[in-house]
């Protein structure tokens, strides 16, 4: 039985269990005298025993696809003759891949022996017998648990209590996967980062004024060794999401007040889901838009008034980087403006005091949280931009603070890193994991620092 | 009070009938405050108030009393053009304010809404501290220009407001903390650091306990001496403790108006008799 079919079967036996749990409760409230007897409504009744008929059973099933694998190649190797398994080790593993390969119908890599078709088809055949145990055990698994409930359904049984206890548990491995996956992430980052810092030292890396990852793909032949100081790409990358908050803070701050305070409503409810889509645009479109139309407009006028510009330059992808952030800050910041509540912006006019004044010392300061929290969503996403950037700044490290000159950055060259043919343990490659890990930690800083201009203020303003 | 009205009612008091929408009782007061005559407030097509007219005397407390959506609170916001930041509001008819019609075009409602001030129901102090709450108005307003007159702005308001003694030693500390009485007295600071005229209060006591309550209406008789004071309020007892001349709405109409004596002792209005003793609204 196919692990699919087998959960589908599952699933209909756990709507079968809330059927039948829910039937018993109401036989008993029917001999009671009403629903009003039962401790719970009897829907808990028929969700508890669901639970009860799915979660072992699921808990079974989880414990055979984890553990499938190694079982079965275990007891088929116990099975190959003597003289196989008493191979080297790297061997063995070659030839039990090889019958693995042959088993699955996937090309084998030597020649195909008889004795392994033998193999193959034991393995083969262990795999459909651990399928058929497991099928029986989880169906036997999820029937045991459904019957057990059903016999203990009494009026004073606390269903409740029992399936709020387990959506209780849900709710926290819900919340909890995310957690580890970003603990998995950061470690694997970590562990090929530590990897790049074995042959590169670490200062090297983040203090050093060059960046040319290029390297000799052999030993004899004729290239740099490359170098791996990361300030130019850093350095990048914050040029340009200057840039773009430069565009992005005071554009958006000011259609978010416009929108919220000036605005009547009919325009509003027409300009800002018109906003709202520039967020929606995908980045490769603005990648071109900065590379056709911003950078060589920026060039022309550049050279109009005697100024060199080259055609790639940190202010086309900056400007239409900031324009597609305008959004996230005009947008959040609206809602955050419009949630202020509307005692106090009386309460200011009550004084005396003008619209201006009531935006300026009233509504943005108790509105602030959600300001900060909208700027930093921007940030970064201009930190992470890397369309753009790859089509209208261009890929070669220079260290400047001049706007007009190309510049790249640490998005940009992860990418290139990674899609180059290096061979994987090569610095090159690894520097991408490298570049990843500051760039993880900045942006940690930026929102710890986030997190406390926000605290800092819900402390006095609530 | 209602012995008082089952004893009066033995006098064969002919009370004007329910149907009756005529104010009834002395609109006028010599030497008035602010005089509103047919002013009529409308939110789109639907009219939520008629026709009222009524004067405010000077270092008098008005209250207005009536059921929930009589209209009282509205005719509140008209006083100081509160009902300008609602779009579908409009208002016809005169409000005069030291001789001049509120709702004329060439009245800046920034400086007017400076002399007649506002207490709303819900405490409603700015995400500031308790000093900068109070220092606000007068600084953009340019009231005060250095930091001492502030301080002394600061201290005098909130001495008025009867606050100084509880929060002289955090005034750094945001007004948001403050307790729900405190925050009314600090709103109360705020609006007459301004040196206002006329004060309006929207039912300032409503979210508060007894206490606070006590301790507000004890300070609204205070101010009586400096400032006119209109206020809205559904507690009876309150507008008969506080204020001078009462006015009774109903349905947007004025019912009657006359001195808080008379319209709790003697009313003359069917409506207003049934409403005082609480046998409606």
């Amino acid at each position: 039985m196919s692990p699919f079919l087998l959960f589908l079967l599952l699933l209909a036996l756990s709507v079968a269990g809330y059927f039948i749990g829910q039937y018993k409760a109401l036989d008993l409230a029917k001999k009671a005298g009403g629903t009003i007897h039962l401790h719970s409504r009897p829907a808990y009744y028929g969700a508890l025993t669901a639970l009860w008929c799915c979660l072992p059973a699921f808990f079974m099933f989880l414990l055979w696809l984890g553990f499938e694998q190694s079982i079965v190649t275990s007891l088929m190797i116990a099975d190959l003759p003597p003289e196989v398994r008493s191979l080297p080790p790297e061997r063995l593993n070659l030839l039990v891949n090889d019958i693995q390969s042959l088993a699955s119908g996937n090309i084998v890599s030597g020649e195909v022996t008889r004795q392994m078709r033998v193999a193959a088809a034991h393995y083969v055949s262990l795999q459909e017998i651990g399928t058929m145990i497991t099928s029986v055990i989880v169906l036997f698994a999820a029937a045991a648990g459904m019957l057990m409930v059903h016999r203990h359904i009494k009026p004073e049984l606390r269903a409740r209590n029992q399936v709020e206890k387990v959506v209780t548990g849900v709710l926290i491995v819900c919340s909890t996967i995310a957690i580890f996956t970003t603990i998995g992430i950061v470690l694997s980052i970590l562990y090929e980062a530590v990897r790049f810092f074995r042959q590169v030292p670490v200062a090297d890396f983040l203090f050093g004024l060059e960046w040319s990852p290029q390297m000799a793909i052999r030993e004899d032949q004729v290239g740099s060794s490359g170098a791996f100081g990361a300030v130019p790409v850093f350095a990048g990358t914050i040029l340009i999401s200057a840039i773009a908050m430069m565009v992005a803070a005071p554009i958006g701050l000011m259609s978010a007040v416009f929108l919220s305070e000036y605005a009547d409503k009919r325009l509003r409810a027409v300009a800002k889901p018109l906003l709202e889509i520039l967020a929606g645009v995908p980045t490769v479109v603005y990648g071109f838009f900065a590379a056709l139309v911003v950078a060589p407009m920026i060039r022309n006028s550049g050279a109009h008034i005697g100024i060199d510009v080259s055609s790639e330059s940190a202010l086309a992808a900056g400007l239409v980087m900031g324009v597609m952030i305008i959004p996230f800050v005009s947008s959040l910041s609206d809602d955050v403006i419009n949630a202020v509540p509307q005692s106090l912006r009386d309460g200011a006019y009550s004084v005396g005091a003008t619209r201006s004044e009531t935006i300026k010392h009233v509504l943005v300061p108790a509105a602030l949280p959600g300001i900060v929290g909208g700027l930093l969503l921007a940030v970064s996403r201009a930190i992470g931009e890397t369309m753009i950037v790859v089509m209208a700044a261009g890929l070669s490290a220079n260290l400047t603070a001049n706007p007009l000159q190309a510049v790249t950055t640490v998005t940009v060259q992860i990418v290139t890193l990674l899609v180059g043919d290096q061979e994987f343990d090569s610095p090159k490659t690894l520097a991408a994991f490298a570049l990843g890990l500051v760039l993880f930690i900045g942006t940690l800083f930026l929102n710890i620092i986030a997190l406390t201009v926000v605290r800092k203020y819900r402390e006095r303003y609530e | 009070m209602q012995e008082v009205l089952k004893k009066k009612s033995g006098e064969n008091r002919a009370l004007a009938p329910r149907e009756s929408r005529k104010t009834i009782g002395n609109i006028n007061v010599q030497n008035p405050r602010m005089v509103c005559r047919n002013v009529n407030v409308f939110y789109d097509e639907k009219q939520a108030i008629r026709n009222v007219s009524i004067d405010i005397g000077r270092n008098e407390v008005l209250a207005m009393i009536g059921p929930s959506g009589c209209g009282k609170s509205t005719f509140l916001r008209c006083l100081n053009r509160m009902n300008d930041t609602i779009d579908s509001c409009h208002v016809t008819g005169e409000i005069l304010f030291d001789g001049k019609n509120i709702y004329d075009a060439s009245v800046d409602v920034v400086p007017l809404r400076a002399q007649i001030g506002m207490v709303f129901q819900k405490p409603n102090p700015f995400p500031k501290s308790i000093y900068e709450n109070v220092a606000w108005a007068p600084k953009i307003h340019g009231i005060v220009e250095s930091k001492s007159d502030a301080d002394e702005i600061v201290e005098s308001s909130l001495q008025k407001a009867g606050l100084w003694e509880e929060v002289k030693d955090r005034l750094d500390q945001p007004g948001t903390g403050l307790s729900g009485g405190q925050q009314q007295r600090l709103c109360i600071a705020r609006a007459i650091a301004v040196s206002p005229e006329v004060i309006l209060m929207d039912e300032p006591c409503s979210a508060l306990d007894p206490i606070a309550t006590a301790k507000i209406e004890d300070l609204i008789e205070e101010l009586r001496t400096q400032y006119t004071i209109a206020i809205v309020t559904h507690s009876m007892q309150q507008a008969s403790r506080v204020s001078q001349r009462t006015a009774f709405f109903h349905l947007g109409d004025l019912i009657e108006v006359g001195s808080t004596e008379t319209i709790f002792t003697k009313p003359s209005h069917q409506l207003t008799e049934d409403y005082i003793t609480g046998r409606y609204g």
